[in-house]
């Protein structure tokens, strides 16, 4: 999956771009209402849904890792400057995919380990594998297999945002969690 | 030539032979109060047609890079002598020039060239240096450079750094994923880029071997850090370390048969050296901080490497033993929260690094024998320190308008340069030995 479709994720947007394929689970027994037949238009599509339960990742299957709406669509936790502290929201993120990963061992992630541009290359490429470490160390916490997780870093050599401001060096200092194969 | 670039074949580990562009252009920032001033008059020419290359032009160029030189503009050349019975030296003390230099070049039947050089004191009357010296087409701008290294140790007592060369990577593409990373070598002014290595994936921390022919760098090819050595001469390259987890920042010892390395498949990163030979490994960190960017000092027998063992990175220096390391790491730094990335010099008495001071990164100095850290650049993301050969400058990564270029400095910080790049970044430069 590229990085534009990784940010379009992340953004949560619900307008899906080309390439990323929403594929919607139809529940059976789903009571849908027929519209009433209007002459000139096309009968409007059966509205599609889902609902999601927060704490429940265990139980999604991996359709849901294909679906921007689900609570598994945020892959991406940031850091501060120097740092491999995972906040709050980030914790929130990692719990998801966690309990989802417990809950299937036949999956496998790789967290890839990012820095922004300031700092030398090297430690920054030694910072992104520790802000890796310590996401997967969290996951193992939650019973996640660590065969299932692999840690790469690219240190500050793959930015997602190219300007030269607070804005961007935030949005650098990350780690993604990527799904084979998803 | 951009095309042939497009083979994935050609691209891993390729020698480009044949003319290169020149790509690199070098400007000086600013020159030394009080450089030498010298004349170099136009070479002497016994052949046809015009002379393939303007020696001194090359010689000027390189002299007054240096900083320590200020050659006499062409169009003030009161005379052209190109040899020294013709030099009538009342002439040019009267201009104030301390030397002079004259040469000629002939075309020899076989196709060779000779050329024949000699520097005069012009206060006294005498001859520094003189020789006479056989070139080839392609060597002759190798051959001014030579000149020049001449001319410079006649007159500072020190060995000049002319006939040397850079390594560094390169970065075009657009703002999205179509990134090409090149390894580099030029000549020392820029001249005769070659690319060496080529790749869509991130490349970093060239290294040159003290033989000149070798060059260890770490490639993302394999989707992540591994550490390669390619032999210049052959195109070949060989992955020396493909652990699990980090495999960085390579540094070869003044020996050649040892790499210095950073490796993180025993939990987090640490220092290791490995015997070439045999790939023996030899750990010599073991600390739960991260330990990296080591740098060899010039006996071979210590590494000065960035540890934010203390809360935040700085250097330290360890003691390199036959199995591990002798005695514990010393802190060197304390000046700041954010010291890293150390370049010594040759003689061993300078530290250069990478300093932070309100949240900009600059090129930084210890010197060891009175502890003054000195800071010798200004801009916000200096990075990347590497010395000359002789220990005369410094070259980094620095940027102009949020773009990658190299920049020098001298170690006392009164010469600088700037060498400009046509397109795209350029970024972690590495000056060659002396060997080639």
């Amino acid at each position: 999956m590229g990085t534009l479709t990784r940010i379009i994720l992340v953004a949560g947007l619900l307008a899906l771009a080309g390439g990323c394929k929403f594929a919607p689970v139809k529940k059976s027994g789903e009571a849908i209402e027929p519209p009433p037949p209007v002459a000139e238009q096309p009968a409007p599509e059966a509205p599609q849904e889902k609902r999601y339960v927060i704490g429940e990742e265990a139980s999604l299957d991996v359709s849901a890792l294909s679906d921007p709406a689900s609570p598994l669509a945020k892959r991406v936790i940031y850091f501060e400057l120097d740092s491999s502290q995972v906040d709050e929201e980030g914790r929130d993120i990692i719990g998801r995919h966690a309990r989802f990963l417990a809950a299937h061992p036949e999956l496998s992630i790789v967290l890839e380990g990012h820095a922004d541009e300031r700092g030398t290359r090297e430690y920054n490429l030694a910072l992104g594998e520790r802000r890796a470490k310590a996401v997967r160390q969290l996951m193992v916490l939650q019973g996640v297999d660590p065969k299932q997780i692999q840690v790469i870093s690219f240190g500050e050599e793959r930015p997602v945002a190219l300007d030269h401001n607070e804005a961007a060096w935030r949005l650098n200092r990350r780690v993604e969690i990527l799904y084979s194969g998803y | 030539m951009k095309r042939r670039f497009l083979i994935p074949l050609l691209a891993l580990g390729l020698l480009l032979a044949g003319p290169a562009r020149a790509v690199l252009t070098i400007e000086i920032t600013q020159g030394v109060e009080g450089a030498s001033p010298i004349a170099i008059v136009p070479f002497g020419w016994e052949g046809q047609g015009a002379p393939p290359e303007a020696m001194h032009e090359i010689v000027a160029a390189d002299l007054q890079r240096s900083g320590f030189f200020a050659p006499l503009p062409e169009a003030d050349l009161i005379a052209r002598p190109v040899d020294p019975r013709q030099v009538n030296f009342a002439n040019w003390r009267a201009l104030n020039v301390d030397h002079l230099l004259v040469g000629r070049m002939a075309a020899l039947p076989d196709g060779t060239f000779q050329v024949q050089f000699q520097l005069l004191d012009v206060l006294k009357g005498t001859q520094l240096a003189g020789y006479s010296i056989r070139s080839r087409l392609p060597d002759l701008r190798r051959t001014a450079h030579q000149i020049s290294d001449i001319v410079y140790k006649a007159i500072t007592g020190r060995p000049g750094a002319f006939d040397t060369r850079i390594a560094y990577v390169t970065v075009t593409g657009d703002r999205k994923q179509q990134k090409t990373f090149r390894l580099a070598v030029a000549d020392a002014d820029g001249h005769n880029e070659r690319i060496v290595y080529e790749s869509s994936r991130p490349l970093m921390s060239p290294d040159w071997a003290p033989d000149g022919k070798r060059l260890a760098y770490v490639s993302f090819r394999n989707g992540r850090s591994e550490i390669y050595i390619q032999n210049l001469l052959t195109g070949q390259a060989e992955r020396v370390a493909g652990f699990p987890g980090l495999n960085s920042a390579p540094a070869f010892a003044p020996d050649g048969r040892r790499l210095a390395l950073t490796l993180s498949k025993d939990g987090n990163p640490e220092i290791y050296v490995m015997e070439l030979q045999t790939r023996r490994l030899i750990r010599i960190t073991r600390n739960f901080a991260i330990d990296t960017e080591p740098a060899w000092t010039p006996d071979g027998k210590a590494l000065v490497f960035t540890s934010d063992r203390g809360g935040s990175p700085q250097l330290y220096e360890v003691a390199v033993g036959a199995g591990g390391p002798a005695g514990r790491p010393q802190r060197l730094t304390f000046d700041g929260n954010y010291n890293a990335r150390a370049a010594v010099s040759p003689d061993g008495r300078h530290i250069a690094m990478v300093h932070r001071e309100e949240g900009r990164f600059r090129i930084a100095v210890l010197d060891r024998k009175t502890g003054r850290l000195r800071i010798l650049t200004d801009n916000r993301l200096d990075e990347s320190p590497s010395f000359a050969p002789n220990g005369s400058m410094i070259i980094y990564a620095t940027e102009d308008n949020y773009r990658g270029v190299l920049a020098a400095v001298s170690v006392d910080g009164r010469a600088r340069q700037r060498f400009r790049l046509q397109t795209g970044d350029v970024r972690e430069p590495c000056w060659s030995p002396f060997k080639r």
